[in-house]
């Protein structure tokens, strides 16, 4: 049953992944990436995390998405009007397919596929994920928030700075 | 009893699909009636009669809607993207309908032994003899309101047309200001609740005979987020996106036929939804006296609330007047964001000493 979930939702992603770069339009693109990042949700759900799941709508397909869309309908653009190169697409074949070795013995060599650690599925199952995340975010990695956190003022002041032409 | 197919029993086949198709048919015909009470209540507010003439007080007035809309013409304008303008209603309607998904309408009935919990996505888990439900419920409900903002804005923008894009981008920029006030102002719930599970909430407010409701404890966050969730939704006094005299219909107005319909439906379907959360979360679900003793009475009280909140917003539209849109922007950012930011202080503060 959750192999057969699993295979239909890697269709509709694979499928839309491909829409993103395939479709003339560009908000047509932006629809099939929104589809490409939902479908990672469900990934999410079925790995047990699911307050990145619902964290990856949110963020992903709620609010960036958003602002691309945004980009394009106020720019208009209509049609894609850049012209294709025949290198940009050797470049891009050429940095798809490291990625793809890369990713491949990542899957291999590493640990990706068996985590090991403290945190093991029965215990975010038990515990609460999103429990979990909390309580590490604001006890072990209370710094890196902190330091996450200035920097998020530092680019809120920027655009403030950017869009105020007298202050 | 004892059939198992891909290893779930029957009972949660049949449990699931019942619960669907209530949910569903109840959000449906919610969604009809609630155009003509919408015309009926305000109608006597004004001192009119309201629908008369379709059926016994114009009762028959909805399907006659209905019927009108699935004949009429559909039109689709020649400079609009084709695509975006067909899965715009659609993109709307369907986040609306699904986020009645994780909330919880009643508690849990027990039927041949297999317990049933009056939840859409809720199962009985027979071997951990259990029940379980999305622990991450409002969160879901968070992601899939930012969802129906591309409804909107794609309907905006594929039409072609200066009122629509005008509507659209109102629309967009509202519903993100507001989706900010109405997500921090409900942290203040889960600071007491400390689960974000729907079904655990509406379980911590079941005390005092069924009325220990939050709304009680945080009235300024249930406030916040009501009025937050109006905006969201474009409900009056904050419908700016479709304002009539200045946007001729806003995002709709190239719509026809059933596509502007189920711009309305989704419009409705959300406005069910947001008094169904509010309930949920403030006003305590379907809690209320000998709820728990009598299961069935559970889903009364829920629909109760739901119809009373819904009222209530029928009430606002008839007595209050549009806001202006820098109003309305000052209004979300600089009143509703740091309130509810010092509502999650006072609430962390109060919590920490008690």
């Amino acid at each position: 049953m959750e192999t057969l979930f699993f295979a239909i939702v890697s269709l509709v992603a694979i499928i839309s992944a491909i829409l993103v770069i395939t479709c003339k339009n560009p908000i047509n693109s932006a629809l099939s990436l929104i589809m490409t990042f939902f479908c990672l949700a469900t990934y999410y759900v079925m790995l047990d995390a699911p307050f990145m799941a619902a964290v990856q709508v949110m963020v992903y397909a709620g609010a960036i998405m958003v602002l691309i869309v945004f980009t394009i309908m106020l720019l208009n653009i209509r049609v894609n009007a850049t012209q294709k190169h025949s290198h940009r697409i050797l470049l891009g074949s050429i940095i798809g397919f490291f990625t793809l070795i890369n990713t491949i013995v990542l899957l291999v060599k590493s640990q990706a596929a068996k985590p090991v650690g403290p945190f093991t599925g029965d215990m975010i199952r038990n515990i609460g994920h999103s429990e979990l995340i909390g309580r590490e975010m604001f006890t072990t990695f209370l710094l890196p928030f902190e330091i996450t956190s200035i920097l998020l003022l530092v680019a809120i002041v920027g655009s403030v700075i950017l869009a105020k032409k007298n202050i | 009893m004892g059939i198992e197919i891909l290893g779930l029993p029957m009972m949660y086949y049949i449990a699931m699909l019942a619960k669907v198709l209530v949910a569903f048919v109840f959000v449906l015909l919610t969604v009809a009636y609630a155009t003509y009470a919408e015309r009926k209540i305000i109608g006597h507010m004004q001192v009119r009669l309201g629908p008369m003439r379709t059926g016994w007080h114009g009762l028959l007035q909805p399907i006659a809607d209905g019927v009108k809309l699935f004949f009429k013409e559909e039109i689709i304008p020649s400079q609009a993207s084709t695509f975006a303008f067909l899965i715009a209603p659609l993109i709307a309607l369907i986040p609306a309908f699904i986020t009645f998904a994780v909330i919880p309408f009643g508690g849990t009935i027990e039927i041949m032994g297999y317990k049933i919990p009056m939840q859409v996505a809720a199962y009985y888990d027979t071997t951990a003899g259990q029940v379980f439900d999305v622990n991450v419920g409002v969160l879901y409900i968070l992601a899939m309101s930012s969802l129906g903002v591309y409804g909107i804005v794609l309907a905006g923008w594929a039409s072609n047309s200066k009122y629509s894009l005008m509507g659209g981008l109102r629309a967009s920029a509202q519903m993100i200001s507001y989706e900010l006030s109405a997500g921090l102002s409900i942290i203040a719930v889960f600071m007491l609740s400390g689960t974000l599970s729907l079904t655990k909430i509406v379980e911590l407010q079941s005390g005092m005979g069924g009325f220990e409701w939050y709304v009680f404890k945080q009235p300024l966050a249930a406030f916040m987020f009501f009025i937050c969730a109006l905006a969201e939704i474009n409900r009056t006094p904050f419908d700016l996106p479709e304002a009539e005299t200045e946007l001729v219909s806003g995002f709709c107005t190239e719509y026809s036929s059933m596509k502007y319909a189920m711009f309305f439906m989704a419009e409705y379907a959300n406005m069910v939804t947001v008094c169904a959360l509010t309930t949920t979360l403030f006003l305590g679900g379907w809690n209320g006296p000998f709820a728990v003793a009598v299961p069935l009475l559970g889903p009364v009280y829920f629909v109760a609330k739901v119809y009373f909140l819904m009222f209530f917003c029928m009430w606002i539209r008839a007595t209050v007047p549009r806001y202006r849109y820098d109003q309305l922007m000052h209004l979300g950012w600089k009143v509703f964001l740091p309130l509810a930011l010092v509502n999650i202080v006072v609430t962390g503060i109060i919590g920490y000493f008690i």
